[in-house]
């Protein structure tokens, strides 16, 4: 069963420290070519620990959109 | 879920022992410029942030001391902090301090300076430090760029760890130089490369 929340980082705001890559339980995370954090939507659980540690606050929860 | 632990998650000990060595033989200083040059061969050769993200002793630190230690109160830092503009305006002043480094070392080399052993902190506070070196141990300017750099690393680890303290525990990351630098090349690089394929 999918998570009801899943991460997404703010491209734009992301510095790429890496530092949601090392917390995420699931390996759900990696840097694009040193750019931004890109977040695989189909692994995370949105657990929200890459949120509490982004020192640029720019992991954001969403809600998934529920499959009809 | 605990994750495999690998060598270079224990980077951070390598932070405690280069600020250690400074207190006892300045010219150790010198070891700092790994931390200045291996996070630009990763942008410029790899394309990547390898550094930051694995390799950083400091970022390490503040997350063992801040997260793990738990001396951080975790709250989120203003957003200016990680704005594009204090980024970079963080980077330009940087670098002219480092430019002022090579400066004084040359004066020095040139022998119109005569060499200071005291170290800077906060680009203000002087502090006397001439017992981690002898006089005549090697030339002066290898001296006084050893005492201009390790005041540079000192000031920005201080700064790394007041914000650390405040807001969340890698916050440093979040405007380092380095890390502005390397990311800033990261993304030329990225632009490049798909405007070729």
């Amino acid at each position: 069963m999918r998570s009801k929340r899943y991460a997404l980082a703010e491209k734009e705001r992301c510095v790429a420290c890496g530092a949601c890559m090392k917390e995420c339980p699931r390996e759900a995370i990696r840097i694009y070519r040193g750019c931004y954090a890109q977040i695989d939507e189909e692994q995370c659980v949105g657990c929200g620990k890459c949120a509490g540690i982004c020192p640029a606050s720019c992991i954001q929860l969403l809600q998934r959109e529920v499959e009809a | 879920m605990n994750k495999k632990k690998h060598w270079y998650d224990y980077l951070w000990i390598w932070s405690i022992v280069y600020f250690s060595l400074g207190f006892f033989n300045i010219l150790f200083a010198w070891l700092g410029m790994i931390d200045f040059m291996v996070p630009l061969l990763f942008a410029v050769i790899g394309g990547n942030k390898g550094f930051c993200n694995r390799y950083c002793g400091r970022g390490q630190l503040f997350a063992v001391i801040g997260g793990s230690a738990k001396c951080s109160r975790g709250k989120a830092a203003p957003r200016w902090l990680s704005s594009k503009w204090f980024r970079y305006a963080f980077l330009v002043f940087f670098l002219c301090m480092f430019g002022n480094i090579i400066f004084q070392t040359w004066l020095v080399a040139s022998g119109a300076n005569t060499l200071r052993e005291a170290i800077k902190l906060f680009w203000t506070i002087r502090i006397p430090w001439g017992w981690t070196y002898t006089a005549g141990m090697v030339p002066d300017w290898i001296a006084q760029f050893s005492f201009g750099f390790y005041s540079l690393m000192l000031t920005s680890t201080l700064i790394g760890l007041i914000v650390m303290i405040f807001y969340k525990p890698r916050t440093w990351c979040s405007f380092c130089p380095m890390g502005t630098m390397t990311q800033g090349i990261c993304k030329i690089r990225n632009n490049l490369s798909r405007g070729r394929s």
